[in-house]
């Protein structure tokens, strides 16, 4: 069978626009992802060195934000519904399968480092920026945040200016 | 009045409506094509647009009907989470996501979404997440400067640019309609043909002119708190309301009447140094909030409002009344009265008729007992708890 096509991009962006406003009107906060990987990154941390967390700032001060328990997070609870719910979206589009998506004029090898690099700098950047595209960008946009406004700029203008240098990881040629 | 959290949802009930909502998100995602790391990079080599699409589809939508919903008084703007503003860290954390962005070909909310229908690159993007996530943790003490440089709170752009929220979000989305525009030329130049996702192009006209509209309208739609608080003044001297007398107020006082509710009008200050037993202090912009909803909205209590005067206390009562409620009354003669004819009680003339004297013996006691009372209140007086913005944010 092949895949259906996907959505009209103005028409998710609308669906994903009212999920954003319904979410706001029950929780009063935004959605967003980078979040729930400080929790794990932290919980982690917490049950492999309990004693370095204790000694640490970073660790402490989350610590005593969350009454002791990461994971007890409401991005954790919400990035495993993302789980969930792209997975159900794949199944019903037939584009479950395993595969490491590159162009033909990349190495396996190279996509594996740069998707690794990648998720290494958004990481560390989520945190300078208190939240990603979802946790920032987006959000930050519905509520009209200053910050979020400026860290959306940020990102797609960091990514425009950056774009040239890595054209040969995603355009074939390297045009 | 939203937000329901915590008040009509608990916090164990909303981790599961946390699940529900990330089901939805990672659906729309997935949906619209945001799995594959081609598509979202195709934004930045001018192929596909589909990102900004998305995304400023999005979150104008969301802008508009949380403008909307503030305006007519269904969703309390100042309990809402603010993303704070720390411009440094801002702006640096923003281009150091734009790289990873172009070199990963993700974002984490998006890797997540891939990694779930199998996506290998997007499971090592997320991997890569963790890492960078605990670079930053162990290196806190040298991020900890530029983490916490400029901190401008809790600030919305209209307050830091001096617009109006209205006339912003209209600019937002007279951008974001014209960037549709600008991209979908771009897209075909590049790509050399249409965008086949892009139609029927009826749909997504009516649809981006339906948001244009509503956008317009945020404009010429003044906030409805700014437009009473306006009107309250001028409007002020005409406004039938009932009224309690002085008298009235300190027997029930002396009585120490439960269904009796004071909402104190007056600064903060004022209300440490004197208040009256069981009075909660409030502004007039508070009127509007949730909390004084949770007091006016209680059918079976009196409510009143005092204020230094009377005329004060009638502002209160006509946005109150505005606002849909009718359960309270009004000092007579404001707090400056009942200091004067209660508290500090003299009577300067012999009372005459049976109806003068039954006064005077009134506040005569009052006069003697009411003093102590108010000291009491305010030494076991628990600092009321206010309801405060959500915490958000990643």
């Amino acid at each position: 069978m092949n895949e259906t096509k996907y959505m009209n991009p103005y028409l998710a962006g609308f669906f994903l626009g009212l999920l954003l406003l319904i979410t706001i009107f029950i929780t009063g906060r935004g959605l967003g992802a980078s979040g729930a990987v400080k929790s794990g990154v932290i919980a982690t941390v917490t049950s492999v060195a309990p004693a370095h967390t204790q000694d640490s700032k970073f660790y402490s001060e989350y610590m005593k934000e969350h009454d002791d328990n990461p994971l007890k997070n409401w991005l954790v609870f919400e990035v495993l519904g993302v789980i969930f719910g792209a997975f159900i979206s794949g199944l019903v589009s037939n584009r479950l399968n395993f595969t490491l998506e590159k162009i033909p004029t990349v190495t396996t090898k190279t996509r594996v480092i740069t998707a690794l690099i990648g998720g290494a700098l958004f990481g560390l950047g989520s945190q300078l920026g208190r939240g990603c595209t979802s946790g920032s960008a987006l959000s930050g946009m519905a509520v009209l945040s200053a910050g979020g406004l400026i860290t959306m700029f940020a990102i797609f203008g960091g990514a425009y200016a950056f774009a040239w240098f890595f054209r040969k990881l995603w355009l074939e040629g390297g045009k | 009045m939203g937000p329901l959290v915590p008040d009509f949802i608990g916090n164990e009930l909303n981790f599961v409506v946390a699940i529900l909502i990330g089901i939805g998100f990672g659906f729309i995602l997935e949906q619209a094509g945001f799995s594959t790391s081609k598509k979202l990079v195709g934004l930045f080599y001018g192929y596909d647009f589909t990102v900004l699409r998305v995304f400023f589809t999005a979150g104008i939508t969301a802008m508009i009907g949380v403008v909307a919903l503030g305006h007519f008084g269904m969703l309390d703007l100042s309990l809402i989470y603010v993303n704070p503003t720390f411009l440094w860290s801002a702006i640096v954390g923003g281009l150091i996501m734009g790289l990873g962005f172009v070199i990963g070909g993700f974002c984490p909310g998006t890797s997540v979404c891939a990694a779930a229908i199998g996506k290998i690159d997007a499971m090592i993007f997320v991997l890569g997440g963790f890492i960078g996530v605990f670079i930053f943790a162990e290196g806190y003490p040298m991020f900890e400067e530029l983490y916490k440089a400029e901190n401008l709170g809790f600030i919305t752009i209209y307050d830091l640019t001096g617009t109006s929220q209205g006339l912003f979000a209209f600019g937002m989305t007279t951008m974001a309609v014209g960037a549709f525009w600008f991209t979908t030329w771009v897209e075909k130049k590049v790509n050399k043909k249409e965008n086949p996702e892009l139609q029927p192009k009826k749909i997504y006209l009516g649809l981006g002119l339906t948001l244009f509209v509503l956008g317009f309208f945020t404009l010429f739609m003044p906030e409805r708190r700014t437009e009473l608080l306006a009107d309250a003044s001028v409007a002020a001297t005409s406004v039938e309301t009932n009224t309690m007398s002085v008298d009235e107020l300190a027997f029930r006082l002396l009585d120490k009447d439960k269904k009796l509710q004071i909402i104190d009008l007056r600064t903060a200050k004022e209300f440490d140094k004197f208040s009256l037993p069981g009075a909660t202090n409030m502004t007039f912009d508070e009127l509007f909030g949730k909390d004084a909803h949770k007091v006016l909205a209680l059918k079976h209590k009196k409510t009143l409002f005092i204020a230094n005067s009377e005329a004060d206390e009638r502002k209160a009562a006509f946005i109150a009344s505005e606002l849909g409620y009718n359960n309270f009354s009004i000092l007579e003669g404001g707090l400056a009265t009942f200091k004067k004819e209660i508290l500090e009680y003299k009577s300067d003339k012999e009372p005459t008729t049976r109806q003068e004297k039954d006064t005077h013996i009134f506040r005569v006691r009052a006069a003697k007992e009411l003093p102590a009372l108010i000291a009491a209140a305010k030494k076991s007086a628990a600092p009321k708890k206010k309801s405060t913005r959500v915490i958000g944010g990643c």
